[in-house]
């Protein structure tokens, strides 16, 4: 018995970190109706910047090892991974949806960025290589060249893959694709209660997420722009009817799930320190399963999505089932999804003639 | 008599093909020509899933893998005991029949693979559909690597070499004519009325499920076929190959190539191939360039390249 209540408190803590990846999963879906591919790797990216953050020898010497250290690293990786999102949606989803500019240069930027380093390794070659990509951009786009407005979700679920091939195999050159140990940032306590035995981390990562969950209802609940987005998520071009700046209010639901996805990548870390540029390609794969789980689109569905696959993966893991580890998740998902084909909380379309 | 010339045709070319292309273009490119065979069985199968019948599949590796590690195991362990059954064939012979045995055995077990996928599934639809085959997908690879009779993580050893550019190609060929076939006949009107509207073509008598298991089945059994002859090519399999990341590619295929089209299929199945090689002289930005491009050809050209254009339109069968 006190295995099992042990799994449970460790599945908890791995499952509250799913389910803040879930909810950028299941809050762009909500509003674009696109499985964002590339968010398993902004969590990603927020773990990095995360690492970086904590390595920083200002931060170091300004907060020590501290829970105020421990919340600036984690404001720092949550508002550029949000920045990186506002990014992806301007850059790749959103030229398919509006009118947009510098979409071509944006891109053709990064590419002459890479060839310039390609040919002459140095920051020099890597700017030079950049502003041409941008130039020929620019002439491309006075020239005529418009980004297609998208009928099919398809291509839209390509881009994300694009997007998140782009952000893998980046953070390989950028990050290097040897792992990383997060530093310590906060000492660990262990404290044992009966045979269980509960460590600080642990603790950390389900009071952050709670916390979070909360801000993030207020916001959708209690203001205006929470108002806004979930009036885009009913209904994107009835609300730009009402007079909402839909643009800006996806932008913003990228920010936030992007931020999210930043904590979560950050309290994954401090339960399994390691980090690489791949290392979002299974947690993300679970935590769009959590949120499918859950019911896509559905915030409360994919936090309990999130817990259950948590909590069934450190179970199975626990009884000595480890190498079907990557398995679990998915058989739940189907298991789930044949007794209710729209996730626990989700609400079927409505199916017109 | 036009359908026997067009196979003896082919056939004579294929075999020329088959006795001169390696001399010819050197060991690197003919396994490149090889992987765009496979590619094409794969992509033009998966074609008949999601843009035939508009049922959105991400899970193609898990079938792929099915007929992969089937027909290897198959003619792994029963390879000498087939041989002393064909032991009245010169070996050459013998090899062919193990190959055939083999790919049906692989079509055989992906069918049924995906009989038992699309039974249960197929009654969710759109993004819940996807996650539902991609975690199939999923689960099937992590099943092989726990299976140690076929090298679980360590990969699979040893596999004999049976297949080749012959039988890519002629494979490769009948998956084209099959699938173009079916797409033009009643069955496939019974699927691209299920793409085009579902509760349209239920009250017009079209037994919805039925078609849908049914698309996915052959679909399944022909990414089987691709596995066995993948196998049988290069000797050694790993779990690795069968990511879901291979189904991602298999979609990007037909989506840049242009949904709902066979040419698409396939022409998106030669360019993913080759640009994927070709952009290895970027080395560490292989995939970085790979990814941009790929964002950029579908914000500029979301219908893919040859989107809904069909060279065979209105045109006898082969």
């Amino acid at each position: 018995m006190g295995t099992f209540f042990q799994q449970i408190i460790n599945g908890i803590a791995q499952g509250s970190a799913y389910a803040l990846i879930a909810l950028g999963y299941t809050m762009v879906y909500g509003v674009l109706r696109l499985i964002n591919f590339a968010h398993s790797d902004v969590y990603m990216f927020g773990a990095f910047m995360g690492y970086y953050a904590a390595k920083n020898p200002w931060i170091r010497s300004t907060f020590g090892e501290s829970l105020t250290a421990a919340a600036v690293v984690m404001l720092v990786a949550m508002a550029l991974a949000g920045g990186l999102g506002i990014l992806i949606e301007r850059f790749a989803y959103r030229p398919g949806r509006s009118e947009t500019r510098f979409t071509l240069a944006f891109w053709l930027g990064i590419l002459g960025a890479g060839a310039g380093q390609l040919m002459h390794p140095g920051f020099l070659a890597l700017t030079l290589g950049a502003i041409v990509g941008i130039a020929i951009g620019v002439i491309g786009e006075i020239a005529g060249l418009r980004p297609v407005k998208q009928e099919s979700r398809l291509a839209l679920l390509i881009i994300a893959i694009g997007v998140s091939l782009f952000l893998e195999n980046g953070g390989q050159v950028a990050f290097g694709a040897d792992p990383k140990f997060f530093p310590e940032i906060i000492h660990t306590a262990q404290w044992t209660v009966g045979s269980l035995k509960v460590d600080s981390q642990q603790v950390i990562v389900l009071v952050v997420s709670i916390i979070l969950m909360v801000l993030l209802n207020l916001l959708v609940h209690y203001t205006r722009t929470g108002k806004a987005m979930r009036a885009v998520s009913y209904n994107l071009d009835a609300a730009k009817l009402m007079g909402i700046n839909t643009d800006r209010i996806i932008a913003l639901t990228f920010a936030v799930g992007s931020a999210l996805a930043a904590a979560g990548g950050i309290l994954v870390t401090l339960l399994y320190p390691k980090i690489e540029p791949l290392m979002g390609v299974m947690p993300g794969l679970k935590a769009f399963a959590a949120a499918v789980l859950g019911g896509i689109g559905n915030m409360t569905g994919a936090m309990l999505g999130g817990l259950i696959l948590g909590i069934a993966e450190v179970m199975a893991v626990g009884y000595g089932q480890s190498t079907y580890r990557d398995a679990i998740a998915f058989i739940i998902l189907v298991l789930i999804l044949l007794v209710k084909p729209d996730g626990i909380m989700g609400k079927g379309p409505t199916e017109k003639v | 008599m036009k359908k026997a010339i067009f196979w003896v045709v082919a056939l004579a070319v294929l075999a020329l093909l088959q006795a001169g292309l390696e001399g010819t273009i050197g060991a690197y490119y003919y396994q490149i020509v090889i992987y765009v065979g496979i590619n094409i069985i794969l992509a033009v199968s998966l074609n008949l899933i999601n843009g035939t019948t508009g049922q959105f599949s991400i899970g193609h590796a898990g079938f792929y893998a099915v007929g992969a590690y089937t027909s290897a195991s198959l003619l792994y362990y029963g390879q000498s005991m087939l041989r002393g059954w064909l032991s009245f064939l010169p070996h050459a012979a013998q090899d062919v029949v193990l190959l055939l045995i083999g790919l049906s055995a692989a079509a055989l077990a992906a069918g049924f693979a995906g009989l038992l996928v699309g039974i249960p599934s197929l009654r969710l639809r759109g993004d819940y559909l996807a996650i539902v085959t991609l975690g199939f997908g999923e689960i099937i690879r992590v099943l092989i690597l726990n299976i140690n009779a076929v090298g679980a993580a360590r990969g699979f050893l040893g596999i004999p070499e049976f297949s080749n550019f012959f039988w890519v190609y002629l494979f490769a060929l009948i998956t084209v004519v099959v699938v173009y076939n079916l797409v033009n006949s009643s069955y496939g009107r019974a699927f691209i009325s299920i793409r085009d509207d579902e509760i349209a073509a239920e009250a017009m008598g079209v037994d919805t499920t039925r078609f849908k298991v049914l698309s996915f089945v052959i679909s399944s059994m022909f990414a089987g076929i691709a596995g066995g002859l993948f196998a049988h090519f290069t000797a050694f399999l790993s779990p690795n190959t069968f990511q879901f990341t291979t189904s991602f590619y298999l979609i990007i295929m037909i989506v840049v190539g242009g949904m709902g089209s066979i040419e698409g299929a396939i022409l998106g199945a030669i360019l993913i191939t080759v640009i994927l090689e070709v952009f290895r002289e970027f080395g560490a930005f292989r995939f970085v360039n790979f990814a941009v491009l790929l964002v950029l050809i579908m914000l500029y050209r979301p219908q893919g390249i040859v989107g809904n254009w069909s060279v065979f339109k209105r045109r006898g069968a082969f």
